[in-house]
């Protein structure tokens, strides 16, 4: 049967045939068919299965509103379902799939739900599925969801790439039908920039399905001629297989161009498909119409679909469903798919519901006729037509063509939120309110539907839109056409119609949209919901004028009465994998990786995500195998002798300015002014609300010259909020900030040979004793024969230690030459592991203690907000409930076991309470293996912990079977008195 | 001279080129980098002094100017300065020296890196990478855009020669990004 179907000419290249498989079935279609095209050529009508009652089902259109002929396509990984058939362009090697049957397609075990549709209308699973509420998501569900028509994933990434971009130009089209051609050509020869985006593998939209004349040439082949002179201009871009998906605000538009989905094979680098974001200053809107439907019994048949659409295959694919059609019609467009149709050699025969309705040609017309029902297991072969006169006839067709007009496709319209409005003269409605900024719509997508008016139209708009740029745009001739008008009398179901289909993809009958008023479901937005229809992947483009329709008959009401849903974007499916483009995986976001990460990696590192960016978390020795090993080393051998870690993460920020004084006065809580050059400080930044925000240091390397410190994690936010308080509440201090994170390599150095160790790189005009540089000093110093650095004599370990910076291009080698250097100590490097121990051994607060609910009391640092000046957040942190004597209060903890844990996250009750949430006494917020004290400790908040050091408290975390009891004690484990520090 | 091997952003001891189609990308580490801001009560007179120090006109807002030391503009009355790094590495310094008590001065050398994109349908590829309109552009403009959730600069010396400079310490990152439009595209 290869071919059995094809007709003579069509826009399909012969000479190059292609071989498909559709449910393992082998075919040949031509270059420049798609899949639906291909397979009603082979004679294959049945496409899929419908979503609820699993009816056979095949191509209802030729294009992307498509609701039926759904399939997977492609296998493997690269298997995408809920694909339609009937803008799959065609290649060689396709493998497609039908879904949502089993076991086969011809044979489908859950067509059983069509025989008990009478208990699956609408609002069935609502009321049924009610009992027991504890199967509503491990039973109902999953057999629900399994029942319904929707695709299978392969379970496999992606393993496309997709792209993301951005495209400016003065003038967007959206379509290339008569009108976006006409309104691109104008536009471009009037100088603008301009774009041109259609969906369809071949631009010309309709024009590509007619057979009329326009000028001298026959409508395809005046589309190609338009298409030809616009390549040829450089201010043109041409986008074909490109669906403009949504308008956004500002004139933007969301595109969706496919790159590789119609090629064999696609090269692995290029991605599948982009997402562009279309900056425009102006957009022409030329989306053409939909047709819609006729409703009627048994109108889903395979081989029954839209007039329009059955000339499409026949004229741009040389395809006739069957040899033996009907056109089911209520205007004079029906006729031309008969006159087509017939002139190709198929037979065909008209029902006209307008009683005066005569053949425009050489075919019979049953005049004011109605198809009141269809026949055909898997296929139609048969229609049954009410007469005009009440007598029945039947007719043996294999394909029917159903006409009830034209919608204007005004979805874009809508994204903004405008309504559209009801056109009496064309029976639809039609874009109105307050559009898209800058969009005109032209052509049929602007209700106005005969060729020549919609030229008019397209140009008119560009004429418009150019002028309003400043272009000069010229007149250019509007050829003339040979298309007739539409001629419709409206006509949306045949009486009596139950088994009706009105949305063929959610599979919503007349009889639902009638049971939903009766149930009173009778809003619009509500009848949606409640029967879905219109929710489906094809947002209802074949189905929602003809619901509107039998509501408004229902409730007694006029269709724009009943009103309409919003359309939102997109404006067809699009792949989830296009939205993520690049951002994928390891390329989810950025990485940013230290000065010190080659070497790290050398050393075989074990790295850990801290923001962006990859810090090394410990680094395993031969013979440790397991974590601990490696991050007790660490802290014993720094502690003992030296240790170096990369400190490069931590937020730098120049401060410079006659006011940087004064402005870090402002945003820390404690006092900045008085501090003496070549000192460092530590400050404490509150939020507005009293909060602590981050904690840092603050070194003057001049009066006018400071360098702050954030914590790495929020470096971002520290800034943001510093440069919000320099423009917008102090913009009359003259100070400056500007990030220097990155320029800086920042190490490090802490343990009792710190000193010993810097001495041996700092060049020895500079005196780092404890008396010429000691503890919170700060300078810029040299190293290593004249390499300019800065030091800071800080300590997060509690450690004699210093923070030394040098440029970062020299950050690798530092590292390196401090191992060199520091081998007479056996100095070790340390990760973020070994870190985090030794601040809470020393009590150190961190983000888990700033935590965005603490305060400076909570810390235990009440006594820095300075009351001697203004700063942010220091009246507010005044506040009763901030002050609150039995308020939380930063201590240790150590299990009076010494063998057991203190997990963070456990909470802390006094001794014989119960354990609930009103006796709750506090939290552990960070806690480790302290290797000097071999044990485990814990920093934790407790209500007035600051008196009940020495107390044994309960430790509990019922999620973790954590339960035994603690000791509260000094938060500071390791040199309370800060003898090391200062050594 | 420091005793000290530097290494480049993307952690290399020298600077990659790439070639991909007609364009080459290479790896930019020979330029000394400095911010200058004027402060609060800065005159013309010392923008002036600036200008005749660097050899050329302080460059108005998305702006490109000089040759041996170039400035663009990176904010109000704020500026890059480069220059090449072998003459120019104390460059912060100098400027500080110079511009005492007028301009905060910040080096900047060692905080970006910096990736050179020279050949043709430069524009191409960069409509895959962030929403500056390139093709409009004239020559001598720099842009601060985003390139794949990285804060960017965007040097358009001409539409045959552009700059891409982001953080330092994302330079793989970006590179990836710079590389994967680039095999988009050709």
């Amino acid at each position: 049967m290869t071919n059995s179907n094809r007709l003579s000419g069509g826009q399909i290249d012969r000479t190059k045939p292609l071989n498909f498989q559709f449910d393992g079935k082998s075919f040949q279609g031509y270059q420049g068919d798609t899949l639906a095209s291909a397979l009603l050529a082979n004679g294959v009508r049945l496409m899929g299965r419908s979503f609820k009652y699993h009816r056979p089902r095949g191509p209802m259109t030729a294009g992307s509103e498509e609701p039926n002929a759904i399939v997977e396509l492609r296998t493997g990984a690269a298997q995408e379902p809920n694909t339609r058939a009937t803008t799959a362009e065609l290649f060689d090697g396709l493998v497609a799939k039908s879904q949502n049957r089993w076991p086969s397609l011809a044979f489908d075990a859950m067509a059983i739900n069509d025989r008990l549709s009478n208990f699956l209308t609408a609002g069935f699973y609502y009321k049924t599925f009610m009992w027991p509420a504890a199967f509503w998501e491990k039973v109902y569900e999953p057999i629900i969801r399994k029942a319904a028509g929707l695709g299978t994933l392969s379970h496999d990434p992606d393993p496309d790439c997709y792209d993301k971009g951005f495209l400016h130009c003065d003038i967007l089209v959206i379509g290339a039908g008569p009108a976006g051609l006409i309104a691109a050509r104008t536009a471009a020869r009037a100088g603008a920039q301009v774009i041109l985006a259609d969906e369809d593998f071949r631009m010309g939209g309709r024009l590509n399905a007619e057979t009329f004349g326009i000028g001298d040439l026959g409508a395809p082949d005046w589309a190609a001629q338009q298409v030809a002179e616009l390549a040829s201009l450089p201010n043109v871009r041409l986008m074909t297989r490109t669906t403009v998906m949504g308008a956004y605000d500002h004139g933007i538009y969301g595109l969706v161009e496919r790159i590789t989905d119609h090629l064999p094979q696609s090269p692995a680098v290029k991605p599948r498909q982009i997402l562009w974001r279309v900056y425009s200053k102006r957009a022409i809107l030329a989306a053409g119409a939909t047709e819609r439907p006729i409703v009627f019994e048994n109108n889903d048949r395979p081989g029954i679909m839209l007039a329009g659409s059955l000339r499409t295959y026949a004229n741009r694919w040389a395809v006739t469903p069957a040899h033996q059609v009907a056109v089911f019609t209520n205007n004079d467009d029906g006729h031309r798919t008969a006159i087509d149709l017939i002139t190709r050699g198929v037979t065909a025969t008209v029902i006209d519901t307008r009683m005066d309705a005569k053949s425009l040609g050489d075919y019979e017309t049953l005049a004011g006729g109605v198809v009141s029902d269809t026949a055909g297991r898997l296929g139609l072969t048969s229609v049954q037509v009410t007469l005009a006169n009440g007598a029945q006839r039947s007719l043996s067709v294999g394909a029917l063509g159903v006409s009830g007009g034209w919608n204007p496709n005004v979805h874009l319209t809508c994204h903004q939120r405008g309504r559209p409005a009801w056109d009496d003269r064309i029976h639809a409605f039609a874009p109105a309110g307050t559009l898209p900024a800058g969009m005109s719509v032209a052509g049929a997508a602007n209700g106005v539907f005969g060729t020549h008016d919609a030229l008019q139209s397209g140009h008119a708009a560009a004429i418009e839109a150019a002028a309003s740029l400043g272009f000069a745009p010229q007149s250019i001739d509007i050829p003339d056409t040979r298309d007739a008008p539409v001629n419709l009398t409206p006509f949306w179901h045949v009486a009596g119609a139950k088994r009706a289909w009105v949305d063929q993809q959610n599979d919503v009958t007349a009889k639902d949209i009638k049971l939903a008023h009766q149930e009173n479901f009778a809003s619009v937005e509500h009848l949606k919901r409640y029967t879905t229809l219109g929710m489906a992947t094809d947002q209802g483009k074949t189905s929602n004028i003809a619901g509107l329709a039998i509501m408004a008959e229902v409730a007694g009401k006029s269709i724009p009465e009943v009103g309409t849903t919003m359309f939102r974007p997109p404006y067809t499916p699009v792949a989830l994998g296009a939205l993520a483009g690049r951002s994928r995986d390891q390329d989810f976001r950025p990485t940013r990786k230290t000065p010190s990460h080659r070497w790290a990696s050398e050393q075989g590192a074990v790295f850990v995500e801290v923001g962006l960016w990859l810090r090394a978390q410990y680094f395993p020795k031969p013979g440790e195998t397991h974590w601990r090993q490696s991050v007790d080393r660490e802290v014993l051998q720094t502690r003992k002798s030296v240790g170096i870690c990369d400190v490069t993460t931590l937020g730098k920020i120049d401060v410079q300015g006659r006011d940087a004084a004064e402005f870090l006065n402002k945003i820390y809580a404690n006092g900045f002014a008085k501090l003496p050059v070549g000192k460092t400080r530590y400050g404490l930044m509150l939020r507005e609300d009293g909060i602590a925000m981050d904690d840092g240091t603050a070194a003057r390397f001049a009066d006018d010259h400071f360098v702050v410190t954030t914590t790495t994690a929020n470096a971002v936010s520290v800034y943001r909020h510093m440069e919000f308080v320099r423009q917008c509440l102090c913009p009359d201090m003259d100070v400056h900030l500007i990030s220097t994170t990155e320029a800086w390599a920042q190490y490090s150095v802490a343990g009792p040979n710190a000193r010993k160790l810097l001495q041996k790189i700092v060049d020895p005009e500079f005196d780092i004793s404890n008396d010429a540089f000691p503890y919170m000093a700060c300078g810029d110093i040299t190293v290593c024969g004249g390499l300019r650095a800065r030091l800071f004599r800080i300590s997060f370990s509690g450690e004699l230690a210093y923070e030394i910076a040098v440029p970062t291009r020299y950050g690798d080698a530092l590292i390196r030459r401090l191992l060199d250097a520091g081998q007479e100590f056996d100095a070790v490097v340390y990760g973020t592991e070994a870190l985090g121990v030794m601040r809470i051994e020393k009590g150190h607060a961190a983000g888990n203690e700033l935590n965005g609910t603490t305060t400076a009391l909570n810390l235990g640092m009440g006594r820095m907000v300075s009351t001697k000046k203004d700063s942010i957040g220091a009246t507010l942190s005044t506040r009763d409930g901030l002050n609150d004597p039995n308020a939380l209060k930063l201590v240790g903890l150590r299990p009076v076991d010494r063998t057991k844990p203190v997990p963070a996250g456990s909470h802390i009750m006094t001794k014989g309470d119960p354990v609930d949430a009103a006796h709750d006494q506090g939290y552990v917020t960070s806690a480790c293996y302290s290797p000097n004290l071999g044990h485990h400790i814990a920093l934790a908040f407790v209500k007035s912990g600051d008196t009940r050091l020495g107390e044994v408290v309960r430790l509990v975390s019922p999620l973790t079977g954590v339960d035994h009891d603690v000791e509260i004690v000094s938060a500071h484990f390791i040199d309370p008195e800060g003898d090391r520090l200062r050594a | 001279m420091p005793d000290l091997a530097p290494i480049t952003p993307l952690g290399n001891a020298h600077p990659i080129t790439e070639t991909y189609g007609p364009v080459t990308l290479s790896e930019v580490v020979d330029r000394a980098l400095a911010s200058v801001a004027a402060r609060l009560d800065t005159g013309p007179d010392a923008m002036d002094n600036l200008a005749k120090y660097l050899g050329t006109p302080l460059p108005d807002v998305e702006q490109i100017s000089g040759t041996t030391q170039q400035a663009f503009w990176i904010g109000p009355d704020q500026w890059m300065i480069t220059a090449d790094f072998a003459t120019h590495e104390t460059l912060a310094t100098d400027l500080a020296q110079r511009t005492q008590g007028h301009f905060n001065v910040t080096e900047q050398t060692d905080a970006w890196c910096r990736f050179d994109l020279t050949g043709g349908q430069l524009a191409d590829v960069f409509e895959r990478l962030c929403p500056v309109n390139i093709r409009a552009k004239s020559n001598g403009t720099a842009v601060r855009t985003t390139i794949d959730h990285l804060g960017c600069s965007v040097l358009i010396f001409d539409q045959r020669h552009i700059a891409v400079m982001g953080p330092r310490s994302a330079a793989a990152s970006l590179h990836h990004t710079l590389v994967t439009a680039l095999r988009s595209v050709f």
